[in-house]
């Protein structure tokens, strides 16, 4: 250990050893994943993506390769899943499974090589906020589980919480409209968009609260300054970085 | 897992499994033929999918993106699609829906390809069992021989060539379809399979079919009151002369 003070001084990261929540990808050795995977989740408006963009500049000053990942953007399904979201065709298990494709689609083709590369993976929503969506409708934990074993464990996730009054002014501040999708509007809470909005932005939380049991994720007050947060993330994500 | 009568469905489900070659599909349609003359209300699903999913599935296989997890993935993606689409209203309105090819071929193939087989059956946990299973077990010779006589040309994951069994295509699809068959054989008590020597002539094997499904199915509880009106003229199929029963 150097004890000197020293600005070029890069930390090597030490995270923890690797494993899956179930069985994982066939043939991926999870030693082999020698970088950290950090996962920020989160409703629209919580703070993610800027939050993101932040720690990204943060750690690559630090001298840490980053690449960042999110939900639908995989070369095999994204075009697809959003034409399906377009048209809300797709019945709740069908939906659910596509997503499923394109998180394994970027996980084999992104995740894993980028962790066995060393990088550190931002995820921008990982799933969690996939499986909240599908517990809000309906649909079994324990068969979520089984779906999402070929996940690896993040060595840490945050959990930007606000409350749903809150995620509504910052919605409509930014795009004047809410979004069909997360508000719900599928699950026929209410016609009214608003109503349907806080009714289903409430469950998901109740969602994420049941999968913290599971998961034991860090819930972050998404309600503070960009700064603070990014205050608390920063110590956060050094404390892990630095070995457990 | 429970069958669509265990689970109360008023329509009952009849699939087929075996691999290719094995004369299953020939089958199936026999079946079906007889049911339609029985009258009783039949729907035979031939796996439309659904434009979406059949883009992606399409655009994986053809560009060769896929690995066993999202190959599987997919194709449980398409499967829900149809389960949920297509099948539970017609076992829901009382139909005998009869399926070539079910969850078992998923099963198969994607533990063949490494996938871990409890995460496989987990995932199609959604999806009742059929009420009967055929399985035509035929020599794995005489179904490489039905598909490969005629020097098809064989897509990459037809012939498990993803496996990297062998840089033959032809090599590579008998391996394949030699393992799928071990599969099979491996699940055929567990899922209470209806083994049907494929290796009889095919007026035998629809005989023991028919038979079995009389037994098994009170078909009687799915016939129509009363014959279907013959569909309007220009709906009627302009050749007949291959139908099997004469006109009139």
């Amino acid at each position: 250990m150097k004890k000197k003070k020293n600005n070029n001084h890069i930390i090597v990261p030490q995270p923890g050893p690797k494993k899956f929540y179930g069985q994982g990808i066939p043939g991926i050795k999870p030693e082999e994943l020698v970088g950290s995977l950090i996962v920020v989740e989160g409703a629209d408006g919580s703070g993610r993506s800027t939050q993101i963009a932040r720690l990204v500049d943060w750690l690559e000053t630090c001298g840490h390769a980053t690449v960042q990942v999110g939900l639908k953007r995989s070369t095999l399904v994204s075009e697809e899943l959003e034409r399906a979201q377009e048209g809300n065709i797709l019945s709740r298990t069908t939906l659910s499974l596509f997503y499923a494709t394109d998180f394994a689609d970027q996980l084999e083709n992104i995740i894993l090589p980028a962790l066995k590369a060393g990088f550190i993976v931002l995820a921008d929503r990982y799933i969690y906020t996939l499986m909240a969506r599908d517990m809000a409708r309906g649909m079994d934990e324990a068969w979520l589980r089984n779906v999402y074993g070929i996940a690896p464990v993040p060595d840490a996730v945050f959990y930007l919480s606000v409350e749903a009054e809150e995620l509504v002014q910052r919605n409509l501040s930014k795009n004047a409209t809410l979004d069909y999708w997360e508000s719900g509007m599928d699950l026929g809470l209410s016609r009214d968009m608003f109503d349907s909005f806080l009714q289903y932005q409430t469950s998901m939380q109740n969602a994420f609260r049941q999968l913290q049991k599971t998961y034991g994720f860090n819930i972050v007050d998404g309600n503070r300054s960009v700064d603070a947060v990014t205050q608390e993330l920063r110590k956060k994500i050094t404390a892990v970085l630095a070995a457990k | 897992m429970k069958t669509f009568g265990e689970s109360n469905f008023p329509g009952r489900l009849i699939a087929v499994e075996g691999l290719d070659g094995s004369g299953k599909s020939t089958q199936i349609y026999l079946l079906k033929r007889w049911l339609e003359a029985e009258g009783v209300r039949v729907y035979f699903s031939e796996w439309n999918s659904s434009e979406l999913v059949k883009s992606a599935t399409s655009k994986g296989k053809k560009r060769e993106l896929l690995s066993p997890t999202t190959f599987s993935l997919i194709h449980a993606t398409d499967f829900a699609d149809r389960y949920e689409r297509h099948l539970l209203p017609l076992l829901r309105a009382g139909y005998v829906v009869l399926c070539d090819r079910y969850i078992f071929t998923a099963f198969g193939r994607d533990t063949v390809r490494g996938c871990p087989p409890a995460w496989v059956r987990g995932i199609y946990d959604f999806a009742a069992l059929p009420d009967l299973t055929f399985f035509f077990k035929a020599d794995l010779e005489v179904s490489l021989k039905r598909i490969l006589d005629g020097r098809p040309k064989l897509k990459f994951f037809e012939a498990g060539m993803d496996l990297r069994l062998s840089a033959d295509p032809y090599e590579s699809f008998r391996i394949f379809q030699g393992r799928i068959l071990e599969q099979y054989l491996a699940m055929s008590t567990e899922f209470n399979f209806n083994i049907i020597d494929a290796n009889q002539r095919v007026e035998v094997q629809q005989g023991i079919v028919r038979q079995l499904v009389s037994q098994r199915i009170d078909l009687s509880r799915f016939k129509r009151r009363r014959p279907l009106p013959p569909p309007p003229a220009k709906l009627r199929p302009k050749i007949v002369e291959l139908e099997d029963e004469p006109v009139e």
